[in-house]
């Protein structure tokens, strides 16, 4: 990409093509880190304690985050929808527009995106110390697949942890709209939850859980290749972790709305 | 027998190596002596089978594990022991954890066999007593002896030792590299080792190489090298500045 030796007027071509060329081959080692994981996670030996470590790491330590902000996620909602449909009369859908707001749309996408600041940036940092500090490459060269160790394990407990964490969040977010709806503006229980039934079917909830599934698989699959493939030093563990966080929350926006369009 | 023939990488357009060969007696210890960021450590990686050459053979046995892969380069690293620079110790492990790891994962050897030799090996190096402790918990010259500990645990025919006494005292230097003749006395494994330990190596050695410019440009027994008329052997042994040349 650097020190072209074509012509003047062809060098902005010239740079293109290299970024071109730079990018298909980024994009490929990307797809290839996880289908070597996943052949990793669906051939023997299976790592069931590493499985287990990384469900504390990813999940359960992330679990006051995930209930501070489904709480206060269906606080806010609760009272926003609330003075809204107020204007209109409307206040007997406070319990569906609260519900189906956090099971289709919030509680998979805030619940990923907590997950990934939460744990995605450790995870990154972690394989990235392991990297730089040459402990990958002491499995690597003890004949064990640093795939199946490392990174296997990670993506099984995304895709197990996240659906969990997102159905946390819902449980916790309608409570919250239940407090400030019910508890604080005065509209009944049965309204609330009645509706709440009337209005949310099994195909919102499904909706949440395969976008929750897919966000657990984006999320670990980016945090532990940017780790992966660090850079030199304690800048370039930062530099992946920043990567890995934002890209991870991008790719989450992204594919949010891709699904929302081709589900249901 | 290791037997490196016209070993050549560079790195985006930096070439580090330029046509290396070595031979690596079955049994002997040798050391690649030479100026830092010479292409040492990138030669005992291409060794481990962590980097791949641009052009060359690197034969183990008859194999050329430079054009293996998958499986059969992991069979190859089953009779490997490799001690990191800096230890590469698992730091979410204790130092008995990580001398027992190869024991389970490589070997899977069952744990009371796996305790039976952690002890020994732990002995071997001197450290009894720091199984529960982690490697952040010991000091720079333990981690080295609990890293030494564990490459050899399983008992490898070839041992990889990348600057194993880098940052430590002259008083420690010395202590591993005994450790490391004693060790190899027990075990006759082959040897191949990365230092700047300039004298102190002339005492462990058996063959010592001196890597400049991308190839080993002599290679000899201690005696030989230290009375080489190579002046860039003769520079870096006396450890003349480059101004005096």
């Amino acid at each position: 990409m650097t020190g072209s030796s074509a012509p003047l007027v062809l060098r902005p071509f010239d740079l293109l093509g290299g970024w071109a060329i730079w990018l298909v081959a980024s994009l490929g080692r990307f797809g290839s880190f996880l289908l070597e994981a996943l052949g990793a996670m669906v051939t023997p030996p299976f790592k069931f304690w590493a499985f287990v470590d990384r469900i504390d790491f990813i999940g359960f330590r992330s679990l006051l985050i995930i209930l501070l902000t489904g709480a206060f996620t269906g606080m806010v909602l609760g009272l926003q929808i609330f003075l809204v449909l107020s204007r209109f009369g409307s206040e007997a859908f406070l319990g569906p527009a609260v519900a189906l707001s956090i099971i289709r749309e919030l509680g998979p996408v805030l619940a990923a995106l907590m997950v990934t600041g939460r744990a995605g940036s450790a995870l990154t940092a972690e394989i990235g110390i392991m990297r730089i500090t040459e402990q990958i490459d002491a499995l690597t060269v003890m004949a064990l697949s640093p795939m199946r160790y490392l990174v296997a394990p990670s993506i099984f407990a995304g895709i197990l942890t996240f659906p969990l964490m997102t159905a946390i969040f819902d449980v916790v977010g309608i409570f919250g709209g239940y407090l400030v709806g019910v508890e604080l503006l005065g509209l009944s229980a049965g309204t609330y939850f009645g509706e709440m039934q009337s209005f949310v079917d099994i195909g919102d909830v499904l909706l949440g859980f395969w976008k929750s599934i897919s966000f657990g698989i984006i999320v670990t699959w980016v945090c532990t290749y940017k780790g992966f493939h660090v850079g030199h030093g304690a800048e370039g563990v930062a530099r992946a972790t920043t990567q890995a966080v934002v890209m991870s929350s991008v790719l989450i926006l992204v594919w949010d709305y891709f699904l929302g369009t081709v589900l249901p | 027998m290791i037997k490196v023939e016209g070993l050549w990488k560079s790195f985006g357009g930096n070439e580090v190596l330029r046509g290396l060969d070595l031979e690596v007696p079955t049994g002997s210890i040798t050391v690649i002596i030479g100026r830092s960021g010479g292409g040492k450590s990138v030669f005992l990686r291409h060794l481990i089978g962590l980097v791949r050459p641009d052009a060359g053979r690197i034969l183990v046995d008859d194999v050329d594990v430079a054009r293996l892969g998958g499986r059969a380069l992991d069979d190859v690293r089953r009779r490997y022991g490799v001690v990191f620079q800096g230890g590469a110790l698992f730091d979410s492990m204790t130092c008995g954890e990580n001398v027992a790891f190869p024991l389970r994962e490589k070997l899977r050897l069952p744990r009371t066999e796996i305790v039976k030799r952690v002890d020994a090996a732990l002995g071997q190096v001197g450290l009894e007593g720091v199984e529960a402790k982690y490697p952040a918990e010991i000091s720079g010259g333990m981690r080295k002896r609990v890293a030494i500990a564990r490459a050899l645990v399983t008992e490898p025919e070839i041992v990889f030792f990348d600057e194993p006494t880098t940052g430590l005292d002259p008083v420690l230097v010395n202590t591993i590299h005994q450790l490391i003749a004693d060790l190899h006395r027990r075990h006759r494994f082959t040897a191949v080792m990365v230092s700047h330990e300039i004298p102190e190596i002339f005492e462990l050695a058996d063959l010592v190489a001196m890597l400049y410019e991308g190839r080993i440009v002599e290679i000899g027994p201690p005696a030989a090298i230290q009375a080489s008329d190579n002046r860039v052997v003769r520079q870096f042994i006396r450890g003349e500045p480059e101004a005096a040349q």
